[in-house]
């Protein structure tokens, strides 16, 4: 009895070391690893508190350089000309309350259209029976593989030629009713809801409106806030469309000034400072968001929407 | 009538278009007037066009430096939580690039590989490395787009292939383990073959977004140092709404559409998408 169970222990012991050993070499390739994901964000941080002019003394200081709040200033319009320049500003003006509001009437907008049509059609697609009803999921799965490039062009012009340009509309609009990620992702949701959930409204009379709204709905905050989320974030960081529909200063978005003020930077001695301090408050938002619904964004990572 | 808002969208915005750009693809258009049909031409032009060949060297060598480094980043980081740690913590902080728009991690790597001020050249100084213009050297600049990038999705890439390891069956790991399987062999003697179809899925739709480079190009080199960078979505971009030779650049994004079609088509094949070694393939 006692023989086998020195045994067995010795071989437990030889393995916890080689287990031991393994998860501390894991541990250091997981710091690293997260040293580098986290670099470039604590290097926005320090060059955005550094004094422009000061940055060249000292390339690879890990603090600020000659430490300022100018460059977040400058940004949000809180410094005169003549301070800004003084601090190696390029004294071009970035009307970034403007575009900051522009950025979040776009984004709600499409969030709230998009959740609220998905979750509709998809409720329609996983449990009302219909004619044909097969047939169109599939073309709007068929959706799915057209790359945003094939429809920029034709979307343009049908917003040029309705005189959107410009406009919120025309950046909201072709992401207002749908994208076939978030009809699969509500779809795949309530295919989960057990049917008997609605038989007793059913029974009595409800019709599919009411089902959906009093009984479906209100069982599906946490989906739906994760969608929400997602599209909200989606939205935010859009470029490439905005930049086509709306790049005029009325509805210019985030990202759309921020590319044209790097590119308006002079290419001698650029506001850097400036430049790190505006892409951080562009994606403090968001990053905020992410703070506060953490583990809703990274649990729904994953193929709940596809699968 | 639940689904007409949606099916509105759809038709209006995604259905129109396609047969509007296919139209479109065979006239000639600038905006001014109407598109004058011109049958092939556009294709023909395509064919004997060196700046479209190039871009298509230039997008498919993007390709496979993204995608090759992202992906097997992306194995070892899932693998690597999947076993030692499930910290929501640890995935937080791997998601974050993520959350940030394309253009502000593109003005962010500028600044890093800044010539004379970055900290990338300034590190490398200290082992006695020349200064290199990361983005504006034509050796340079594709590469350095294609790990800017890989910097910005790993992490995402990684939690999808994390999520599909946890629906591996525990036990398979508990009988490895007892066998002391080295952590290699039950890598690929179990992970990989499990989660062979989450594995298919993330690639076909990691290489269709790859393919689709454009917000870092815009950004940091506008196609340049010369055709260096001049990437397919770039280039239709250009032909379009800087040139406003809307005919031409529909015929380019014909061609990006079929490429991606087919390459998906091609890797489900491939990956055999649909089915696990587990249920029976």
């Amino acid at each position: 009895m006692k023989a086998p169970m020195n045994l067995h222990t010795a071989t437990a012991r030889r393995t916890t070391d080689r287990t031991r050993r393994r998860r501390v070499g894991a541990w250091i390739t997981l710091m690293l690893l997260m040293a580098v994901t986290l670099f470039p964000f604590y290097w926005m941080l320090r060059t955005a508190l550094s004094n422009n002019r000061s940055l060249p003394s000292d390339p690879g200081s890990l603090l600020p350089v000659d430490f300022t709040w100018g460059p977040f200033k400058r940004v949000l319009g809180l410094s005169t000309l003549q301070q800004a320049q003084a601090e190696g500003g390029s004294g071009a003006e970035l009307h970034f309350w403007r575009y900051l509001l522009n950025t979040v009437i776009v984004a709600t907008t499409i969030t709230a259209g998009q959740v609220w049509f998905c979750s509709m059609a998809a409720y329609a697609f996983a449990r009302l029976r219909w004619r044909g009803r097969d047939k169109v999921f599939f073309a709007f799965l068929t959706a799915l593989m057209v790359p945003p490039v094939f429809t920029v062009l034709p979307n343009f012009l049908l917003m040029k030629d309705l005189g959107l340009l410009n406009t919120y509309a025309a950046i909201v609009l072709p992401y207002f009713f749908m994208t076939p990620f978030a009809v699969f992702f509500m779809r795949q949701f309530f295919l989960g809801i057990s049917k008997e959930v609605e038989e007793a409204a059913r029974l009595d009379g409800a019709g599919p409106a009411r089902r959906f709204f009093s009984i479906i709905l209100p069982m599906s905050w946490a989906p739906i806030t994760t969608l929400a989320l997602l599209t909200y974030i989606t939205a935010w960081n859009e470029y490439f469309w905005p930049l086509i529909a709306g790049s005029k200063e009325e509805s210019r978005v985030l990202t759309v000034a921020l590319a044209s003020f790097r590119q308006s930077t002079p290419g001698i001695a650029p506001d850097w400072a400036g430049l790190m301090a505006a892409s951080l408050v562009a994606a403090a938002p968001i990053l905020l968001l992410f703070l506060i619904f953490g583990r809703k964004v990274v649990n729904s990572i994953g193929f709940s929407g596809l699968k | 009538m639940f689904v007409s808002p949606a099916a509105l969208g759809f038709v209006v915005f995604f259905l129109w278009p396609a047969l509007r750009e296919l139209y479109l693809s065979f006239t000639k258009y600038n905006l001014a007037g109407t598109p004058q049909w011109v049958g092939l031409d556009n294709y023909d032009n395509l064919i004997h066009d060196d700046v479209f060949w190039n871009s298509i060297k230039v997008t498919v060598e993007y390709v496979i430096i993204n995608i090759g480094v992202q992906t097997a980043a992306a194995i070892g980081i899932a693998y690597l939580i999947f076993r030692v740690t499930q910290s929501l913590a640890v995935r937080s902080i791997l998601l974050m690039p993520f959350l940030v728009a394309n253009v502000v991690v593109a003005i962010v790597w500028m600044w890093m590989l800044d010539y004379n001020l970055g900290i990338v050249n300034h590190v490398l100084g200290w082992f006695g490395a020349e200064p290199t213009a990361w983005l504006g050297s034509d050796t340079w600049a594709i590469p350095s787009i294609a790990l800017i990038n890989v910097w910005r999705f790993v992490g995402y890439t990684a939690l999808l292939l994390f999520a599909g390891m946890q629906t591996v069956p525990k036990n398979l790991y508990e009988v490895a383990d007892l066998d002391g399987a080295s952590e290699w062999r039950t890598f690929w003697g179990i992970t990989m073959p499990m989660i062979r179809p989450v594995f298919a899925m993330v690639m076909i739709l990691s290489i269709i977004g790859s393919f689709q480079i454009f917000d870092t190009v815009a950004v940091t080199t506008k196609g340049g140092p010369v055709n260096s960078t001049r990437v397919l979505q770039y280039y239709v971009y250009e032909q379009a709404f800087v040139r406003s030779h809307y005919g031409y650049a529909a015929a380019i994004s014909v061609v990006v559409f079929v490429i991606l079609a087919a390459l998906a088509a091609f890797q489900l094949k491939v990956l055999r998408a649909g089915d696990s070694d587990l249920s029976g393939g």
